[in-house]
Protein backbone atom coordinates (compact mmCIF):
# COMPACT_ATOMS: atom_id res chain seq x y z
CA UNK A 1 0.00 0.00 0.00
CA UNK A 2 0.89 3.42 -0.46
CA UNK A 3 2.23 5.36 1.80
CA UNK A 4 0.97 8.89 1.32
CA UNK A 5 -2.13 8.27 -1.01
CA UNK A 6 -4.86 11.01 -1.91
CA UNK A 7 -8.07 9.48 -3.70
CA UNK A 8 -10.28 11.90 -5.77
CA UNK A 9 -9.26 14.58 -3.66
CA UNK A 10 -10.99 18.32 -4.68
CA UNK A 11 -11.37 21.60 -3.44
CA UNK A 12 -13.01 24.29 -3.71
CA UNK A 13 -13.11 27.76 -2.10
CA UNK A 14 -16.08 30.54 -2.54
CA UNK A 15 -17.70 28.29 -5.32
CA UNK A 16 -14.54 28.46 -7.25
CA UNK A 17 -13.60 24.89 -7.92
CA UNK A 18 -9.26 24.78 -7.45
CA UNK A 19 -8.16 21.38 -7.42
CA UNK A 20 -10.38 18.49 -8.70
CA UNK A 21 -10.30 14.64 -8.84
CA UNK A 22 -6.51 14.58 -7.63
CA UNK A 23 -4.90 11.43 -7.44
CA UNK A 24 -1.73 10.42 -6.13
CA UNK A 25 0.13 7.49 -4.37
CA UNK A 26 4.23 8.09 -2.84
CA UNK A 27 5.73 5.05 -1.71
CA UNK A 28 8.21 5.52 1.30
CA UNK A 29 11.63 7.01 0.67
CA UNK A 30 10.40 8.58 -2.03
CA UNK A 31 11.06 12.36 -3.58
CA UNK A 32 8.10 13.46 -5.76
CA UNK A 33 8.20 17.11 -7.08
CA UNK A 34 4.74 18.85 -7.72
CA UNK A 35 5.79 21.20 -10.64
CA UNK A 36 3.05 23.75 -11.88
CA UNK A 37 1.73 27.65 -12.19
CA UNK A 38 1.72 30.29 -9.66
CA UNK A 39 -2.10 30.82 -8.53
CA UNK A 40 -2.91 27.02 -9.89
CA UNK A 41 -3.76 25.37 -6.27
CA UNK A 42 -0.11 23.89 -5.39
CA UNK A 43 -0.10 24.95 -2.01
CA UNK A 44 -3.96 24.24 -1.48
CA UNK A 45 -2.66 20.72 -2.41
CA UNK A 46 0.46 21.00 0.06
CA UNK A 47 -2.15 22.26 2.77
CA UNK A 48 -4.27 19.18 2.02
CA UNK A 49 -1.67 16.76 3.07
CA UNK A 50 -0.73 18.80 6.00
CA UNK A 51 -4.26 18.81 6.80
CA UNK A 52 -4.36 22.43 7.39
CA UNK A 53 -7.63 22.66 5.54
CA UNK A 54 -9.76 19.64 4.47
CA UNK A 55 -10.80 18.32 0.97
CA UNK A 56 -14.57 18.64 0.12
CA UNK A 57 -14.76 15.42 -1.53
CA UNK A 58 -12.00 12.44 -1.45
CA UNK A 59 -9.44 11.69 1.15
CA UNK A 60 -6.19 11.89 1.79
CA UNK A 61 -4.37 9.22 3.98
CA UNK A 62 -0.92 8.53 4.99
CA UNK A 63 -0.11 4.95 6.42
CA UNK A 64 -3.55 3.76 5.92
CA UNK A 65 -4.25 6.46 8.53
CA UNK A 66 -7.03 9.30 7.00
CA UNK A 67 -5.55 12.51 7.51
CA UNK A 68 -8.20 14.58 9.37
CA UNK A 69 -6.29 17.35 10.78
CA UNK A 70 -2.57 19.04 10.80
CA UNK A 71 0.05 17.15 13.13
CA UNK A 72 3.62 17.00 13.36
CA UNK A 73 4.20 13.69 11.35
CA UNK A 74 3.62 15.66 8.42
CA UNK A 75 6.43 18.33 8.68
CA UNK A 76 5.44 21.32 6.42
CA UNK A 77 7.92 23.66 5.69
CA UNK A 78 6.44 26.45 4.78
CA UNK A 79 6.99 28.72 1.65
CA UNK A 80 7.22 31.84 3.70
CA UNK A 81 9.45 30.53 6.19
CA UNK A 82 7.00 31.43 9.05
CA UNK A 83 9.81 31.90 12.27
CA UNK A 84 8.53 33.11 14.96
CA UNK A 85 10.21 36.78 15.19
CA UNK A 86 10.15 37.17 18.84
CA UNK A 87 12.30 33.62 19.12
CA UNK A 88 15.87 33.40 18.37
CA UNK A 89 16.81 30.25 15.80
CA UNK A 90 17.54 28.19 18.62
CA UNK A 91 14.48 29.26 20.03
CA UNK A 92 12.34 28.65 17.40
CA UNK A 93 13.30 25.15 16.93
CA UNK A 94 12.74 24.73 20.55
CA UNK A 95 9.37 25.29 20.50
CA UNK A 96 8.92 22.26 18.11
CA UNK A 97 11.00 19.97 19.41
CA UNK A 98 10.08 20.51 22.83
CA UNK A 99 6.46 20.24 22.16
CA UNK A 100 7.28 16.82 19.39
CA UNK A 101 9.66 15.02 22.59
CA UNK A 102 8.38 16.20 25.83
CA UNK A 103 9.63 12.77 27.19
CA UNK A 104 12.98 13.46 26.77
CA UNK A 105 15.60 15.36 28.67
CA UNK A 106 16.66 19.18 28.31
CA UNK A 107 19.54 17.86 27.52
CA UNK A 108 18.46 15.34 24.91
CA UNK A 109 16.70 17.88 23.14
CA UNK A 110 19.21 20.71 23.64
CA UNK A 111 21.77 17.94 22.02
CA UNK A 112 18.77 17.35 19.01
CA UNK A 113 18.75 20.92 18.56
CA UNK A 114 22.35 21.85 18.00
CA UNK A 115 22.27 18.41 15.72
CA UNK A 116 19.64 20.32 12.90
CA UNK A 117 21.67 23.67 13.91
CA UNK A 118 24.58 22.25 12.62
CA UNK A 119 23.29 19.96 9.62
CA UNK A 120 21.56 23.21 8.29
CA UNK A 121 25.42 24.84 8.76
CA UNK A 122 23.81 28.22 11.07
CA UNK A 123 25.83 26.81 14.33
CA UNK A 124 27.20 30.08 14.30
CA UNK A 125 23.46 32.49 14.29
CA UNK A 126 21.85 30.20 17.20
CA UNK A 127 21.11 33.13 19.72
CA UNK A 128 20.23 35.45 16.38
CA UNK A 129 16.51 36.77 16.09
CA UNK A 130 15.01 35.91 12.06
CA UNK A 131 15.30 39.60 11.43
CA UNK A 132 19.02 39.49 11.24
CA UNK A 133 19.25 36.50 9.07
CA UNK A 134 19.24 36.49 5.14
CA UNK A 135 16.15 34.83 3.71
CA UNK A 136 18.43 31.85 2.31
CA UNK A 137 19.29 31.37 6.35
CA UNK A 138 15.37 31.86 7.49
CA UNK A 139 14.71 29.19 4.93
CA UNK A 140 17.29 26.81 6.36
CA UNK A 141 16.35 27.40 9.68
CA UNK A 142 12.64 26.49 8.83
CA UNK A 143 14.12 23.29 7.31
CA UNK A 144 16.22 22.36 10.61
CA UNK A 145 12.67 23.11 12.39
CA UNK A 146 10.55 20.94 9.95
CA UNK A 147 13.34 18.63 10.62
CA UNK A 148 14.30 17.85 14.05
CA UNK A 149 10.63 16.81 15.11
CA UNK A 150 11.31 13.86 12.65
CA UNK A 151 8.42 13.90 10.84
CA UNK A 152 7.10 10.72 8.36
CA UNK A 153 7.23 12.42 5.30
CA UNK A 154 8.25 16.71 4.80
CA UNK A 155 6.20 18.56 2.84
CA UNK A 156 8.37 21.55 1.16
CA UNK A 157 5.76 24.14 -0.31
CA UNK A 158 7.95 26.19 -2.67
CA UNK A 159 10.59 26.23 0.11
CA UNK A 160 12.81 28.41 -2.04
CA UNK A 161 10.06 30.47 -4.39
CA UNK A 162 11.55 33.86 -2.31
CA UNK A 163 15.03 33.38 -2.92
CA UNK A 164 17.64 34.53 -5.50
CA UNK A 165 19.36 32.44 -8.05
CA UNK A 166 22.49 31.61 -5.76
CA UNK A 167 21.01 31.17 -2.95
CA UNK A 168 18.45 28.87 -4.71
CA UNK A 169 20.91 26.87 -5.68
CA UNK A 170 23.57 26.26 -2.61
CA UNK A 171 20.09 25.40 -0.54
CA UNK A 172 18.99 22.95 -3.82
CA UNK A 173 22.31 21.09 -2.75
CA UNK A 174 21.40 20.92 0.33
CA UNK A 175 18.44 19.73 0.71
CA UNK A 176 19.87 17.32 -1.72
CA UNK A 177 22.06 16.37 0.78
CA UNK A 178 19.93 16.22 3.74
CA UNK A 179 17.53 14.30 2.00
CA UNK A 180 20.69 11.34 0.70
CA UNK A 181 21.49 11.28 4.25
CA UNK A 182 17.66 11.11 6.05
CA UNK A 183 15.89 9.01 3.22
CA UNK A 184 12.56 10.65 4.19
CA UNK A 185 9.51 10.75 1.74
CA UNK A 186 9.41 14.17 0.71
CA UNK A 187 6.74 16.12 -1.08
CA UNK A 188 8.18 19.15 -2.94
CA UNK A 189 5.78 21.92 -4.64
CA UNK A 190 7.93 24.18 -7.11
CA UNK A 191 7.13 26.10 -10.39
CA UNK A 192 11.04 25.79 -11.47
CA UNK A 193 11.28 22.32 -13.83
CA UNK A 194 15.26 22.40 -12.72
CA UNK A 195 14.73 22.49 -9.21
CA UNK A 196 12.41 19.59 -9.57
CA UNK A 197 14.63 17.50 -11.73
CA UNK A 198 17.66 17.92 -9.99
CA UNK A 199 16.07 16.90 -6.62
CA UNK A 200 13.00 14.71 -7.70
CA UNK A 201 12.47 11.11 -7.87
CA UNK A 202 9.25 11.80 -10.01
CA UNK A 203 7.67 14.76 -11.16
CA UNK A 204 3.92 15.45 -11.41
CA UNK A 205 2.56 18.39 -13.15
CA UNK A 206 -0.16 20.26 -12.04
CA UNK A 207 -3.08 21.43 -14.79
CA UNK A 208 -4.21 24.49 -15.02
CA UNK A 209 -7.05 25.84 -12.78
CA UNK A 210 -9.74 25.89 -12.21
CA UNK A 211 -10.31 22.64 -10.66
CA UNK A 212 -6.84 21.62 -11.30
CA UNK A 213 -5.72 18.42 -11.53
CA UNK A 214 -2.32 15.90 -11.44
CA UNK A 215 -1.07 14.84 -15.12
CA UNK A 216 0.97 11.97 -15.42
CA UNK A 217 4.36 11.46 -13.30
CA UNK A 218 7.42 11.39 -15.19
CA UNK A 219 10.16 9.23 -13.36
CA UNK A 220 13.35 11.04 -13.22
CA UNK A 221 16.01 8.33 -13.27
CA UNK A 222 19.21 10.75 -13.05
CA UNK A 223 22.39 9.03 -11.08
CA UNK A 224 22.56 10.92 -8.01
CA UNK A 225 23.96 12.91 -6.63
CA UNK A 226 23.33 15.22 -9.14
CA UNK A 227 25.39 17.88 -10.51
CA UNK A 228 24.25 20.94 -11.17
CA UNK A 229 26.68 21.73 -13.68
CA UNK A 230 27.37 18.58 -15.21
CA UNK A 231 23.65 18.13 -15.85
CA UNK A 232 23.35 20.31 -18.04
CA UNK A 233 24.80 18.86 -20.74
CA UNK A 234 23.16 15.12 -19.91
CA UNK A 235 21.00 14.16 -23.26
CA UNK A 236 18.60 12.83 -20.22
CA UNK A 237 18.13 15.73 -18.30
CA UNK A 238 18.14 17.78 -21.24
CA UNK A 239 14.82 15.40 -22.96
CA UNK A 240 13.41 15.42 -19.43
CA UNK A 241 13.22 19.38 -18.75
CA UNK A 242 11.96 19.28 -22.61
CA UNK A 243 9.32 16.36 -22.00
CA UNK A 244 8.02 18.64 -18.32
CA UNK A 245 8.54 22.00 -19.75
CA UNK A 246 6.50 21.04 -22.82
CA UNK A 247 3.36 19.19 -20.46
CA UNK A 248 3.34 22.72 -19.16
CA UNK A 249 3.17 24.64 -21.68
CA UNK A 250 0.49 22.68 -23.56
CA UNK A 251 -1.94 23.17 -20.19
CA UNK A 252 -1.00 26.99 -20.97
CA UNK A 253 -1.83 26.62 -24.62
CA UNK A 254 -5.27 24.45 -23.94
CA UNK A 255 -6.25 28.04 -22.05
CA UNK A 256 -5.99 30.43 -24.44
CA UNK A 257 -9.42 31.28 -25.72
CA UNK A 258 -10.18 33.39 -28.86
CA UNK A 259 -12.53 36.07 -29.10
CA UNK A 260 -13.64 37.99 -31.60
CA UNK A 261 -15.65 40.99 -31.47
CA UNK A 262 -17.01 43.92 -33.62
CA UNK A 263 -14.86 47.51 -33.41
CA UNK A 264 -16.61 50.40 -34.07
CA UNK A 265 -14.17 53.24 -35.07
CA UNK A 266 -14.59 56.92 -33.83
CA UNK A 267 -17.66 58.31 -36.22
CA UNK A 268 -15.72 61.08 -37.37
CA UNK A 269 -12.83 62.14 -39.74
CA UNK A 270 -10.99 65.03 -39.89
CA UNK A 271 -12.20 67.48 -42.06
CA UNK A 272 -11.30 67.79 -45.38
CA UNK A 273 -9.96 71.51 -45.60
CA UNK A 274 -9.46 71.64 -49.29
CA UNK A 275 -13.27 70.85 -50.00
CA UNK A 276 -15.55 73.96 -50.33
CA UNK A 277 -16.19 76.18 -47.29
CA UNK A 278 -19.56 76.33 -47.73
CA UNK A 279 -21.91 73.28 -47.59
CA UNK A 280 -19.10 70.91 -46.16
CA UNK A 281 -20.25 67.36 -45.58
CA UNK A 282 -19.15 65.84 -42.35
CA UNK A 283 -17.53 62.59 -43.12
CA UNK A 284 -18.69 59.52 -41.46
CA UNK A 285 -17.07 55.96 -42.11
CA UNK A 286 -19.93 54.16 -40.23
CA UNK A 287 -17.24 51.40 -41.05
CA UNK A 288 -16.80 48.55 -38.83
CA UNK A 289 -13.51 46.38 -38.16
CA UNK A 290 -13.39 42.68 -36.94
CA UNK A 291 -10.74 42.11 -34.48
CA UNK A 292 -9.38 38.71 -33.40
CA UNK A 293 -8.17 38.40 -29.57
CA UNK A 294 -6.24 35.77 -28.51
CA UNK A 295 -5.40 36.07 -24.77
CA UNK A 296 -2.63 33.76 -23.11
CA UNK B 1 24.98 69.48 11.74
CA UNK B 2 25.70 72.23 14.06
CA UNK B 3 22.68 74.19 13.14
CA UNK B 4 20.79 71.02 14.00
CA UNK B 5 22.29 70.81 17.32
CA UNK B 6 21.09 73.94 17.84
CA UNK B 7 17.04 73.65 16.59
CA UNK B 8 16.78 70.56 18.78
CA UNK B 9 17.47 73.39 21.87
CA UNK B 10 16.98 77.15 20.93
CA UNK B 11 13.49 76.33 18.78
CA UNK B 12 11.46 74.51 21.56
CA UNK B 13 12.96 77.59 24.05
CA UNK B 14 11.55 79.87 21.27
CA UNK B 15 8.42 78.06 21.18
CA UNK B 16 8.28 78.58 25.50
CA UNK B 17 9.10 81.92 24.73
CA UNK B 18 6.15 82.89 22.29
CA UNK B 19 3.65 81.43 25.16
CA UNK B 20 5.37 83.19 28.13
CA UNK B 21 4.79 86.67 26.04
CA UNK B 22 1.29 85.57 25.22
CA UNK B 23 0.49 84.94 28.76
CA UNK B 24 2.28 87.93 29.90
CA UNK B 25 0.29 90.14 27.53
CA UNK B 26 -3.08 88.46 28.00
CA UNK B 27 -2.41 89.32 32.10
CA UNK B 28 -1.70 92.40 31.63
CA UNK B 29 -4.40 93.48 29.48
CA UNK B 30 -7.82 91.60 28.61
CA UNK B 31 -7.41 88.99 31.48
CA UNK B 32 -6.47 90.91 34.73
CA UNK B 33 -7.20 88.16 37.19
CA UNK B 34 -4.48 86.11 35.26
CA UNK B 35 -1.90 86.31 37.44
CA UNK B 36 1.67 87.07 35.43
CA UNK B 37 4.82 84.32 34.73
CA UNK B 38 6.83 86.55 37.60
CA UNK B 39 3.59 86.13 39.95
CA UNK B 40 2.55 82.60 39.17
CA UNK B 41 6.81 81.46 39.85
CA UNK B 42 6.76 83.59 43.05
CA UNK B 43 3.57 82.29 44.48
CA UNK B 44 4.22 78.47 43.55
CA UNK B 45 8.07 78.63 44.83
CA UNK B 46 6.99 76.99 48.26
CA UNK B 47 5.93 74.22 46.43
CA UNK B 48 8.39 73.14 44.08
CA UNK B 49 11.42 74.05 46.28
CA UNK B 50 10.12 71.79 48.92
CA UNK B 51 8.39 69.29 46.52
CA UNK B 52 8.25 66.85 49.31
CA UNK B 53 6.65 68.94 51.72
CA UNK B 54 3.57 68.70 54.26
CA UNK B 55 1.91 71.50 55.50
CA UNK B 56 -2.03 70.74 55.83
CA UNK B 57 -4.49 67.79 54.18
CA UNK B 58 -4.31 70.59 51.56
CA UNK B 59 -1.03 72.47 51.35
CA UNK B 60 1.03 70.09 50.23
CA UNK B 61 4.98 70.17 48.15
CA UNK B 62 3.76 69.48 44.31
CA UNK B 63 5.39 66.40 43.87
CA UNK B 64 4.04 65.23 47.16
CA UNK B 65 0.50 65.81 45.42
CA UNK B 66 1.58 64.73 42.27
CA UNK B 67 2.81 60.99 44.16
CA UNK B 68 -0.86 60.88 45.77
CA UNK B 69 -2.34 60.74 41.51
CA UNK B 70 0.14 58.79 40.59
CA UNK B 71 -0.80 55.99 43.12
CA UNK B 72 -4.18 56.45 42.51
CA UNK B 73 -3.78 56.44 38.79
CA UNK B 74 -1.46 53.17 39.33
CA UNK B 75 -4.25 51.44 40.32
CA UNK B 76 -6.85 52.10 38.31
CA UNK B 77 -4.91 51.64 35.02
CA UNK B 78 -3.73 48.21 36.72
CA UNK B 79 -7.63 47.34 37.05
CA UNK B 80 -7.98 48.29 33.55
CA UNK B 81 -5.11 46.57 32.34
CA UNK B 82 -6.27 43.53 34.21
CA UNK B 83 -9.65 43.34 32.51
CA UNK B 84 -9.08 45.52 29.28
CA UNK B 85 -6.38 42.89 28.09
CA UNK B 86 -8.44 39.69 28.70
CA UNK B 87 -11.57 41.83 27.02
CA UNK B 88 -9.32 42.18 23.73
CA UNK B 89 -8.44 38.88 23.93
CA UNK B 90 -12.20 37.51 23.65
CA UNK B 91 -12.89 40.14 21.03
CA UNK B 92 -9.68 39.53 18.83
CA UNK B 93 -10.87 35.69 19.20
CA UNK B 94 -14.39 35.08 18.67
CA UNK B 95 -16.99 36.67 16.02
CA UNK B 96 -19.50 35.75 18.31
CA UNK B 97 -18.47 37.65 21.55
CA UNK B 98 -17.71 40.62 19.29
CA UNK B 99 -21.25 40.36 17.58
CA UNK B 100 -22.51 40.59 21.45
CA UNK B 101 -20.21 43.05 23.33
CA UNK B 102 -18.72 45.42 20.10
CA UNK B 103 -22.19 47.45 20.35
CA UNK B 104 -22.25 48.03 23.95
CA UNK B 105 -18.63 48.76 23.99
CA UNK B 106 -19.12 51.14 21.50
CA UNK B 107 -21.62 52.87 23.38
CA UNK B 108 -19.51 53.11 26.47
CA UNK B 109 -16.99 54.27 25.07
CA UNK B 110 -17.46 57.53 24.05
CA UNK B 111 -18.87 58.64 27.89
CA UNK B 112 -16.97 60.98 29.42
CA UNK B 113 -15.30 60.76 32.73
CA UNK B 114 -17.35 63.28 34.21
CA UNK B 115 -20.42 61.18 33.83
CA UNK B 116 -18.86 57.68 35.05
CA UNK B 117 -17.92 59.63 38.06
CA UNK B 118 -21.18 60.04 40.20
CA UNK B 119 -21.88 56.62 39.31
CA UNK B 120 -18.78 55.26 40.68
CA UNK B 121 -19.96 57.25 43.88
CA UNK B 122 -23.07 55.33 43.92
CA UNK B 123 -21.51 52.27 43.24
CA UNK B 124 -19.17 52.40 46.18
CA UNK B 125 -21.81 54.42 48.67
CA UNK B 126 -21.60 50.90 50.93
CA UNK B 127 -18.45 51.72 51.60
CA UNK B 128 -19.03 54.97 53.42
CA UNK B 129 -16.20 57.44 53.46
CA UNK B 130 -14.02 55.16 50.93
CA UNK B 131 -16.48 55.80 48.14
CA UNK B 132 -14.65 59.01 46.69
CA UNK B 133 -11.43 56.31 46.12
CA UNK B 134 -13.17 53.55 45.31
CA UNK B 135 -15.47 55.36 42.72
CA UNK B 136 -12.30 57.19 41.37
CA UNK B 137 -10.95 53.82 40.28
CA UNK B 138 -13.74 52.49 39.29
CA UNK B 139 -13.27 55.76 36.95
CA UNK B 140 -10.07 55.59 35.67
CA UNK B 141 -10.28 52.11 34.82
CA UNK B 142 -13.82 52.28 33.17
CA UNK B 143 -12.53 55.35 31.28
CA UNK B 144 -8.74 54.14 30.31
CA UNK B 145 -9.66 50.82 29.79
CA UNK B 146 -11.20 50.89 26.28
CA UNK B 147 -7.63 51.59 23.96
CA UNK B 148 -6.71 48.35 25.50
CA UNK B 149 -9.08 46.65 24.67
CA UNK B 150 -9.78 47.85 21.01
CA UNK B 151 -5.90 47.34 20.18
CA UNK B 152 -5.33 44.01 21.65
CA UNK B 153 -8.76 42.86 19.69
CA UNK B 154 -6.75 44.35 16.66
CA UNK B 155 -3.79 43.30 17.31
CA UNK B 156 -5.08 39.61 18.06
CA UNK B 157 -7.35 39.52 14.33
CA UNK B 158 -4.01 40.74 12.99
CA UNK B 159 -1.51 37.76 14.01
CA UNK B 160 -0.57 36.14 10.81
CA UNK B 161 -2.01 33.05 9.42
CA UNK B 162 1.43 31.26 9.33
CA UNK B 163 2.20 31.62 12.65
CA UNK B 164 -1.07 30.07 14.17
CA UNK B 165 -0.01 27.46 11.37
CA UNK B 166 2.93 26.60 12.66
CA UNK B 167 1.44 26.43 16.14
CA UNK B 168 -1.11 23.81 14.74
CA UNK B 169 1.17 21.59 12.66
CA UNK B 170 3.50 21.64 15.96
CA UNK B 171 -0.15 20.21 17.64
CA UNK B 172 0.45 22.90 20.74
CA UNK B 173 -2.00 23.02 23.09
CA UNK B 174 -4.58 26.09 23.40
CA UNK B 175 -3.00 27.50 26.61
CA UNK B 176 0.34 26.93 24.51
CA UNK B 177 -0.77 28.54 21.64
CA UNK B 178 -2.18 31.71 23.54
CA UNK B 179 1.14 32.22 25.45
CA UNK B 180 3.89 30.90 22.96
CA UNK B 181 2.35 32.61 19.77
CA UNK B 182 -0.50 34.81 20.12
CA UNK B 183 0.84 36.79 23.20
CA UNK B 184 3.67 37.71 21.85
CA UNK B 185 2.90 38.39 18.22
CA UNK B 186 0.04 40.53 20.03
CA UNK B 187 2.12 42.18 22.21
CA UNK B 188 3.37 45.44 20.52
CA UNK B 189 -0.61 46.17 19.85
CA UNK B 190 -1.41 45.57 23.01
CA UNK B 191 1.37 48.25 24.32
CA UNK B 192 0.09 50.78 22.18
CA UNK B 193 -2.91 50.50 23.30
CA UNK B 194 -1.40 50.40 27.36
CA UNK B 195 -0.22 53.64 26.17
CA UNK B 196 -3.01 55.21 25.35
CA UNK B 197 -4.94 54.06 28.19
CA UNK B 198 -1.98 55.36 30.62
CA UNK B 199 -2.86 58.59 28.40
CA UNK B 200 -6.59 58.72 29.43
CA UNK B 201 -5.87 57.62 32.96
CA UNK B 202 -3.84 60.39 33.81
CA UNK B 203 -6.63 62.78 32.18
CA UNK B 204 -9.25 61.51 34.22
CA UNK B 205 -7.32 61.46 37.80
CA UNK B 206 -7.63 65.34 37.84
CA UNK B 207 -11.17 65.08 37.11
CA UNK B 208 -11.84 62.21 39.73
CA UNK B 209 -10.05 64.10 42.37
CA UNK B 210 -11.58 67.61 41.60
CA UNK B 211 -14.96 65.46 42.29
CA UNK B 212 -13.94 64.19 45.15
CA UNK B 213 -12.11 66.97 46.95
CA UNK B 214 -9.13 64.23 47.77
CA UNK B 215 -5.26 65.31 47.83
CA UNK B 216 -3.77 65.13 44.85
CA UNK B 217 -2.77 67.84 41.61
CA UNK B 218 -6.45 67.89 40.42
CA UNK B 219 -7.75 68.36 43.92
CA UNK B 220 -5.18 71.07 44.85
CA UNK B 221 -6.56 72.50 41.36
CA UNK B 222 -9.51 72.47 42.18
CA UNK B 223 -9.09 73.99 46.25
CA UNK B 224 -6.60 76.69 45.11
CA UNK B 225 -9.71 77.90 42.52
CA UNK B 226 -12.03 77.92 45.36
CA UNK B 227 -9.63 80.02 47.38
CA UNK B 228 -9.10 82.24 44.90
CA UNK B 229 -5.45 81.33 44.62
CA UNK B 230 -5.20 81.19 40.71
CA UNK B 231 -1.33 80.91 40.49
CA UNK B 232 -1.16 77.49 41.75
CA UNK B 233 -4.23 76.76 38.70
CA UNK B 234 -1.22 77.47 36.54
CA UNK B 235 1.12 75.76 38.79
CA UNK B 236 -1.14 72.66 38.94
CA UNK B 237 -1.55 72.08 34.87
CA UNK B 238 2.07 72.82 34.29
CA UNK B 239 2.61 69.89 36.64
CA UNK B 240 -0.30 67.95 35.04
CA UNK B 241 1.27 68.54 31.86
CA UNK B 242 4.61 67.59 32.57
CA UNK B 243 3.78 64.17 33.99
CA UNK B 244 1.62 63.41 31.34
CA UNK B 245 4.34 63.75 29.33
CA UNK B 246 7.03 61.90 30.92
CA UNK B 247 4.66 59.13 31.51
CA UNK B 248 3.68 58.76 27.34
CA UNK B 249 7.79 59.10 26.67
CA UNK B 250 8.25 56.37 29.03
CA UNK B 251 5.78 54.03 27.84
CA UNK B 252 6.69 54.92 24.16
CA UNK B 253 10.21 53.35 25.59
CA UNK B 254 9.01 50.23 26.70
CA UNK B 255 6.42 50.08 23.06
CA UNK B 256 9.34 50.65 20.39
CA UNK B 257 11.34 47.99 22.31
CA UNK B 258 8.36 45.73 21.73
CA UNK B 259 7.68 46.80 18.38
CA UNK B 260 11.45 46.00 17.92
CA UNK B 261 11.53 42.97 18.09
CA UNK B 262 8.54 42.04 16.03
Amino acid sequence: MAFLELKNVSKSFGGQRVLSDINLSIQEGEFVAIVGYSGQGKTTLINLVAGLIKPDHGEVSLEGKIVTGPGPDRGLVFQNYSLLPWLTVGENIALAVDQVFPEWTAAQRLAHIDKYIAMVKLSHAKDRLPKQLSGGMRQRVSVARTLAINPRILLLDEPLGALDALTRGTLQDEIAHIWQTERKTVVLITNSVDEALLLADRIIPLTIGPGATLGESIPVTLDRPRDRKGVNHDPEFKRLRALVTNQLLAFNASRKVSLTQKLIRPDILPENLEAPRVNRPPRRPGEEKQEVIVSS
Amino acid sequence: MKSFKLDGLVLPLFGVACVLLAWTVSSATWAKDLPSPLKTWESSKPYIMEPFAKRGEMDQGILRFSWYSLKLVAQGYAIALIIGTPIGFFLGLSKTFTKTFDPIIQVLRPVSPLAWLPLGLVLFLSTGKDAGTYGALFTIAICSMWPTVLNTAVGVRAVPQDYLNVGKVLKLSRWKTLTKILIPATLPYMFTGFRLSLGISWLVIVAAEMLTGRPGVGGFLWQEYNSLVYEHIILSIITIGVIGFILDRLMSLVEARFKAIS
